[in-house]
């Protein structure tokens, strides 16, 4: 079974939700990140979102934007988040890692070797933005020989033929982008998303994560009443660009925030 | 060249591009988030019903022929000819349109299927400020809410097209992320599209972007070739033997190549932006120095570094600086059936000034690029033979770029 899958169904067994936070690989440099996903866990992630940064991200708004250019200052590769990956993996076997990212940077790599490098490198799953199912069957079955997950986006703006052929699609969970809108834009609301979950688990077993606009520890509680998971990016990814120069305050930030989120979705 | 006889275009194959998911070849296809893909299938069904439609078609020919004016003369230069002492030169008069490009017989067609949809608003990027203008026209006309975006640093070049818009009703939102160019303006285009995509109809402006608009920009800009085709045989009584275009995103070079694709003895020539010199690396020539990539919703030729990267681009030229090209042009290339050049700046504004001085057409600096290109080529070709430069727009709104190089204040 996948780490993925072992998580998440662990935490369903548990009655508990999955705690997603994202941050963006090398921001505010490489030799920080891997620190930082252990604050993550620490603080009471189940799954880690590790961005690829890029340098043309069309779907995020300007917190993420900035993100993606204080880690390409520094030249932050795939192979760099392969080894900030690698070295995770030292000391956290369990916590399930998923890259998310644009397809760019993986088709000037290669796929086979992309899918190969990652699960070496200890990586669990990919999301990759901008390349929905259709265009997918370049990636995905170098993904599933190398037992990694695909995991695709559902968007408000998705009917229901495709809700079922994306989630035929994907593995481990599906992505329920909340509101329509870059990342970092608006905030969501709790009834919409509860009535798409809803519509999607109608008649859909994999889990639902749901991301875009959670900010705060009562909307992560919120959103995890009705959802499988709670991906949160943005309002973290703030906390790196306030305090760039302090790995220490960032680190407490951090934690801070992510276990209220913890406590509240588990209250 | 061996591979070519495989390699060659048959009616059939050309009929069956793009396929139902957009690619020709490996290239195109759909590669944005998912909320704009539902968007994306219901363009393209709206689309495939309404291409063949009687009145959809009336009602484009119509503003063709008395809004923008066509169809555009096929103008024989016969000074610049005789100069060059080669080839017969003839102009495709594309800066006699209204709003000065070729860009208008997209943003018509564009918007006609925005008032079929129903879509109060719509927006558009812009790298030279003409697609803006000619965006910002129709939506005028239409009485469409409209949003152009354009990166600050074309912002600058292009101070009177900015100003035109504006005095169309346009919001122009200056672009400051990335490299502040075509292709950021782009993705801020992109961004306010995934948020409004309920009320907003995204006019791209060229052959770019996901299916179906590299298929339907296409089909609006192929009146250009339709009619060159013909003019030629009437002028003429015979095919060209060379077409030249200049190649941004591609759409004039397409609208200008695509009806003559089967005819074999019909050389075409793209040519892109070669800055300061493709082997400086200071350029917009994807297809001549880049590889294939995904970017803004289609794989194709990209200027990306070794870990896919987009990379930034130069040209004199605002319209062409762009790191990607549309997809039909990279197909195009593999199956050698266009070549695809590079002129410098400093050729570009060459041709700018000779074409102004020996004919009395001031070209924009984008259709110079083009003008360089066909003098060069047609000085090696015999006198009974004709080439076809596409004169994709007019040169004013480049007169102050021109004048800061000769330290001219106007
Ligand atoms: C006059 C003119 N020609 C050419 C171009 C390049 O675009 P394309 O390659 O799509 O024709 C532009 C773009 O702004 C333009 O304004």
């Amino acid at each position: 079974m996948s780490r993925l899958k072992n998580v998440l169904e662990t935490l369903n067994a548990q009655g508990k939700k999955a705690l997603i936070p994202y941050v963006t690989g090398g921001d505010p440099k490489p030799e920080w990140t891997v620190e930082i996903m252990h604050t993550l866990v620490e603080a009471g992630a189940d799954i880690v979102e590790l961005g690829v940064p890029f340098s043309d991200p069309m779907a995020d708004g300007p917190v993420i934007q900035l993100a993606c250019e204080r880690a390409l200052k520094h030249n932050t590769s795939i192979d760099d988040i392969f080894e900030m990956v690698k070295s995770f993996r030292e000391t956290d076997k369990q916590t399930p890692v998923v890259l998310m990212g644009y397809l760019n940077p993986l088709e000037i790599k290669g796929y086979e070797n992309f899918a190969i490098e990652a699960a070496e490198a200890g990586v669990d799953g990919a999301l990759i933005v901008d390349l929905p199912p259709e265009e997918a069957s370049s990636l995905v079955p170098f993904l599933n020989e190398n037992n990694l997950d695909s995991i695709f986006l559902i968007a408000p703006t998705t009917t229901d033929d495709r809700i079922k052929y994306i989630c035929d699609q994907s593995s481990g969970y599906v992505y329920y982008v909340s509101v329509k809108g870059v990342t970092g834009s608006a905030t969501l609301n709790v009834d919409d998303v509860a009535k798409k979950v809803a519509q999607i688990k109608a008649h859909n077993q994999i889990p639902v994560g749901v991301g875009f606009g959670i900010s705060n520890a009562e909307s992560a509680a919120s959103v995890s009443n009705v959802a499988d998971g709670v991906i949160v990016g943005s309002v973290i990814v703030n906390i790196i660009a306030k305090h760039q120069e302090n790995k220490a305050t960032i680190n407490s930030e951090i934690k801070t925030l992510v276990s209220s989120m913890r406590h509240a979705m588990d209250a | 060249m061996g591979a070519k006889t495989n390699k060659r275009i048959t009616e059939e194959l050309l009929n069956q591009l793009p396929d139902d998911k957009g690619h020709f070849g490996p290239y195109g296809g759909r590669f944005v988030s998912e909320t704009l893909m539902p968007s994306l299938l219901e363009l393209e069904e709206k689309y495939l019903s309404l291409k063949d439609d009687p009145t959809f078609r009336k009602e484009f020919d119509k503003d063709m022929a008395d809004y923008v004016g066509r169809p555009s003369p096929l103008y024989f230069a016969e000074r610049l000819t005789s100069e060059v002492g080669g080839a017969k030169i003839y102009l495709k008069r594309e800066d006699l349109n209204h709003t000065g490009a070729h860009k208008v017989n997209n943003t018509i067609g564009q918007a006609l299927l925005a008032k079929y949809l129903g879509k109060p608003r719509v927006i558009a990027e812009t790298g030279a400020g003409q697609h803006g203008v000619a965006t910002a026209t129709v939506a005028a006309r239409l009485n469409l809410k409209c949003k152009i975006f354009m990166g600050i640093e074309d912002i600058r070049r292009q101070t009177l097209n900015v100003y035109r818009m504006k005095l169309l009703g346009a919001e122009v939102e200056a672009v400051t992320s990335g490299t502040q160019t075509l292709k950021d303006a782009m993705n801020e285009a992109l961004r306010d599209w995934v948020t409004n995509v309920d009320d907003t109809f995204y006019i791209i402006g060229t052959v770019a972007g996901p299916h179906p608009y590299p298929q339907l920009v296409r089909d609006f800009q192929s009146i250009i070739g339709r009619e060159a085709r013909a003019q030629c045989l009437e002028k003429e009584g015979r095919l060209p033997d060379a077409l030249v275009a200049c190649v941004g995103g591609g759409s004039n070079a397409i609208g200008l190549f695509y009806p003559f694709i089967l005819d074999e003895e019909v050389e075409m020539y793209g040519v892109e932006a070669g800055g300061h010199g493709v082997e400086t690396g200071k350029h917009a020539a994807p297809l001549c120095a880049g590889k294939p990539g995904v970017l803004h919703g289609n794989r194709t030729y990209l200027m990306s570094d070794e870990s896919g990267q987009i990379q930034g681009t130069h040209s004199i030229s605002a319209g062409l600086d762009y790191p990607g090209v549309g997809p039909e042009h990279s197909w195009l290339k593999d199956m050698e059936r266009a070549e695809y050049v590079s002129v410098t700046d400093d050729e570009a504004l060459a041709a700018f000034r000779r074409l102004t001085l020996v004919e009395g057409i001031m070209p924009a600096l984008e259709s110079s690029h083009a003008i360089a290109y066909g003098i060069k080529k047609a000085a090696t070709m015999r006198k009974d033979q004709i080439m076809i430069i596409n004169l994709s727009g007019r040169g004013d709104k480049d007169i102050h770029t021109v004048a800061d190089i000769d330290g001219i204040k106007v």
